[in-house]
């Protein structure tokens, strides 16, 4: 289907395409099986200016926004959904900055961001605060011209590997999420550490740690926005990137529906290639069209949020939802085509099952979003 | 460091065909892209201004359509980009070819270093390199695979050979033609891209760069092609047995009959 990007954005989106074919899809099974964070991969995309896509070009990006990076992290997703988090793992670190930091933390930061020197990641969770994410308790005390950070953020993207940190925490406790503010730490700020790498089903090629906050010191100056600020900074951020795991989701989908495509093709049973048997030909239309449907409401939702849409939670959380129920249902599917085959780790569709289950979950469940959605509509029949 | 990298665009060999009436090159519809041996050679340019300073620039003779060549060179990492064309070059030879393209270098004239790829992969002959350097007068070394040294002075090479490398040391300005283990050519960048999109190549006809009229194109090119065609594959070898003496008595009556 066409939609429509403009030129610098097919040569995006043809430039992420080859460097997933050509330099990633050969080493994703690797990086699946140790579980390395594919640094040479980061290297190239940083190299090539990927990471400046959406970044301002005052800032040394190339000035596009959402879609440009929704085409990156889709193109990428193609070959691994784990390398490809590494890339949009850092588009959700850097939002805060982008969408609320100050001009001075913006020209500090995000010049390296857009050049791929830094990576970033975003603080959010911890062991008592998934869904439930009022109820951080990392705080943040403000002595003199300086914040100091205690607690423990869980679960976070690029955790390690990242220099830039955007983090929530509580600064004032009597004000419950009222009271809550976002800072940026950089890696190496004494009082920061990492716990260990976690073990993961899928996206296994993710950096997933904890990031932990022990009397760490940090310029007043680092704080996004003002005190109070912080949750409404972090949903802000999350309704912009959520288009970002749709995308994701997407190109998860779209790299196990190529495989069972081409299998399909080749493998013969009873005399033809499976893909003559009206079964299998059911099973890749539905596979198409609900990925064509999911792929066209993620671009939708990302050209709305960057034609500068006040709110769009709603809208965002259906391009998540959708894409991630789409992505399992269809990277289940593309096993079932390969069947045995697709169930051993000799074809990469197991794979991309096993990546395809994260989308579900991580920035909001998808019970989560569920809940987001219903709550807009009832909101905007009451408006009315 | 002014560095010249010469590319020629050739037909994508993943999908050549051979028209089997004239057993030349289909040519149509088929995508043409940067030669792959020059493709290392404009990697290699680039890494050579990365450590030394200076800038590159892409040389290509060929048809108007070869400036998508070098507007893929600039997106790789060149800075400028000159198209040499003229319908006065039609049908030159290697000969020829190289003459062309060193008057072109030397209406150039600043430079400290040539690379090329080590052939082309439509005409395999690998001898425009080192005509360049012929026309120039200038030391060449083929089959580079690493640049030890380079300096403003002398450049010292690593020269592929069939049993293993040779270390020769040359003084610049010089021509080098390079083979694919020198390095892993990069990807594009997109404000490469963006540079090639808006980049406008030099054009050079026959005329700007000063050339001989008679050392151009088919007049200039001594070589005749007189036949092409499709070797006949091999048959497979007949097999003798028996002792060693009646085997050598029965190949040499066969080679007696074969009057060889």
């Amino acid at each position: 289907m066409d939609y429509l990007i403009t030129e610098q954005q097919t040569m995006i989106r043809d430039l992420a395409r080859k460097i997933a074919d050509e330099k990633i899809k050969p080493v994703a099974a690797h990086y699946d099986e140790t579980e390395e964070f594919a640094w040479p991969i980061m290297k190239i995309l940083a190299d090539s200016d990927l990471f400046g896509v959406y970044i301002p070009e005052k800032y040394g990006g190339l000035g596009g926004g959402i879609l440009d990076m929704c085409l990156v992290t889709e193109e990428l997703s193609r070959a691994c959904g784990g390398i490809a988090l590494g890339y949009a793992g850092t588009g959700l670190g850097t939002l805060p900055i982008l969408l609320h930091g100050s001009e001075e933390q913006k020209q500090k930061y995000l010049p390296d961001i857009a050049k791929g020197k830094r990576l970033a990641a975003f603080c959010l969770t911890e062991a008592e605060a998934g869904s439930d994410a009022g109820s951080i308790k990392t705080t943040a005390r403000k002595e003199g011209d300086k914040y100091i950070l205690n607690g423990t953020k869980q679960w976070i993207t690029n955790a390690g590997e990242a220099e830039i940190y955007t983090v929530v925490a509580i600064t004032d406790k009597a004000k419950g999420i009222r009271g809550a503010s976002a800072f940026i730490v950089e890696k190496g700020t004494p009082g920061m550490e990492f716990g260990k790498k976690e073990k993961k089903m899928g996206i296994r090629a993710s950096a997933t740690r904890e990031v932990i906050f022990n009397n760490c010191e940090i310029p007043a100056a680092n704080l996004i926005s003002k005190e109070g600020m912080g949750f409404i900074v972090a949903l802000k951020t999350l309704d912009t990137s959520r288009p970002g795991v749709a995308a994701q989701a997407v190109g998860i989908a779209q790299g196990a529906l190529d495989c069972a495509l081409e299998y399909s093709r080749t493998r013969v049973q009873f005399g033809q290639p499976i893909s003559s048997f009206q079964a299998i030909q059911h099973m890749l239309a539905d596979m198409g069209t609900q990925l064509e449907a999911a792929r066209a409401l993620t671009y939708a939702t990302a050209r709305m949020s960057d034609s500068g849409a006040k709110a769009m939670s709603k809208d965002s959380a259906m391009a998540k939802l959708f894409a991630s129920d789409m992505a399992m249902k269809v990277t289940t599917d593309a096993v079932q085509i390969l069947a045995g085959y697709g169930y051993m780790r000799d074809y990469p569709v197991e794979k991309y099952m096993r990546d395809a289950k994260i989308t579900q979950i991580y920035e909001g469940t998808n019970q989560i979003q569920r809940n987001v959605i219903a709550a807009n509509m009832i909101k905007e029949k009451i408006k009315k | 460091m002014n560095i010249i990298v010469c590319i020629k665009q050739v037909p994508n060999t993943t999908d050549v065909r051979i028209d089997p009436v004239t057993n030349t090159l289909i040519r149509d519809g088929v995508e043409s892209v940067i030669n792959p041996f020059d493709a290392y050679a404009i990697e290699e340019a680039v890494r050579i201004k990365e450590r030394c300073g200076g800038k590159v620039t892409a040389l290509t003779m060929g048809p108007p359509q070869a400036e998508n060549a070098l507007r893929e060179a600039i997106s790789l990492g060149c800075d400028e980009a000159i198209l040499v064309s003229d319908r006065k070059f039609a049908g030159s030879d290697t000969w020829a070819t190289s003459y062309t393209l060193s008057a072109a270098i030397r209406k150039i004239g600043d430079f400290d270093i040539i690379l090329c790829g080590k052939q082309a992969s439509d005409g395999d002959t690998a001898q425009v390199g080192p005509g360049i350097s012929a026309h120039l007068d200038i030391p060449q070394v083929t089959y580079v695979k690493k640049i030890e040294e380079i300096s403003d002075k002398l450049a010292k090479v690593e020269r592929m050979t069939e049993e293993g490398y040779d270390i020769v040391q040359t003084p610049l300005p010089c021509l080098l033609t390079v083979v694919k283990e020198i390095n892993t050519p990069r990807m594009p960048s997109l404000k490469g891209m963006m540079r090639a999109k808006s980049a406008k190549p030099l054009k050079w006809t026959a005329d700007d760069i000063e050339a001989a009229p008679a050392a151009l194109g088919l007049d200039g090119s001594p070589t005749r092609v007189v036949k092409i065609f499709t070797p006949q594959q091999r048959k497979g070898g007949e097999m003798m047995s028996g002792s060693t003496e009646d085997v050598a008595r029965e190949l040499t009556e066969l080679l007696k009959d074969m009057v060889i």
